[in-house]
């Protein structure tokens, strides 16, 4: 049987490694997949407690897996959000790389 | 038996996230993360969530791959293989390391859980998700539709030269 704690070390991993790639890449489309990682991350986590820890504290009745259909129903509309804005962003300047849309720096 | 198909999930999911964040071509980062997100499906299928994993393989692995890709077309990024990295990528690193670092000792220090996983009557679920859930329910739908009109104006080409907003007759 697989411990709850190995399930909870992945999601802490890929939310590193998503972190990693949200601070690291240039390209705006890079980083929305890392964004998806981490919320990835997010979702291991919360489906682990709520099957081990169901009955258990205030949150009960598999909760957790209700609310990882809400972030994955978040998740899909910034996906479309994200790259209509990508999209436009790339039609105004030509690039989607994040450091050379520096319009409002000064 | 649970623990290898743990490991291989595990690997799954770890490798194409590394694939994501470390490949230099867009294309094969949007493969790599549905690799990764496919892992995750079988990390949620070893929790005893199979509808979540179905939700899962649905919407990440269809919709949200298929929209990378489209972005991706659209977008041209892939001629832009030169410097997918900025230049602050070793402090990113370290920052996510400590980060990864911190969160896993938060998890191996918290008292150990003992139970074993169960799985959920499905029934109970869907009758939770439309009475104790029901309006977050109502408010994801709402969000949803906001998004998606928002993602049309947004993205939808406009003859700027003229200051015409209306596209009759574009479509």
């Amino acid at each position: 049987m697989v411990p709850l704690l190995y399930f909870q070390l992945l999601g802490a991993a890929l939310f590193g490694i998503g972190f990693y790639g949200v601070l690291a890449r240039r390209s705006a489309v890079l980083i929305v997949l890392s964004i998806e990682l981490m919320l990835n991350a997010v979702n291991i986590n919360l489906i682990a407690a709520a099957s081990y820890l169901n009955g258990t504290g205030r949150f009960a009745a598999f909760d957790g897996q209700i609310i990882a259909i809400f972030v994955i129903t978040v998740a899909a509309a910034e996906v479309g959000l994200a790259f209509a804005i990508i999209l436009r962003m790339y039609r105004n300047r030509g690039t989607v790389n994040v450091d050379e849309i520096n319009l409002l720096k000064w | 038996m649970a623990l290898a198909l743990f490991v291989i999930v595990a690997i799954f999911t770890l490798g194409g996230a590394v694939g994501v964040v470390a490949t230099r071509n867009v294309v094969h980062a949007a493969l790599f993360l549905l690799l990764s997100l496919l892992g995750a499906a079988g990390a949620y299928l070893l929790l005893f969530a199979e509808f979540l994993a179905l939700v899962q393989v649905l919407i990440y692995g269809g919709a949200v791959t298929i929209v990378v890709l489209f972005a991706v077309m659209l977008t041209r990024s892939s001629e832009y293989p030169r410097i997918t990295d900025n230049k602050q990528w070793p402090l990113g690193l370290i920052t996510a390391t400590a980060l990864a670092v911190v969160l896993g000792a938060a998890f191996w220090l918290a008292p150990d859980v003992v139970a074993e996983p169960q799985a959920p009557v499905f029934t109970e679920l869907g009758a939770s998700l439309f009475t104790k859930w029901a309006l977050p329910f109502e408010i994801a739908s709402l969000v949803l539709l906001v998004a998606l009109i928002g993602a049309i104006i947004i993205a939808r080409t406009q003859n700027v030269a003229q200051g015409e907003t209306s596209t009759e007759g574009e479509g």
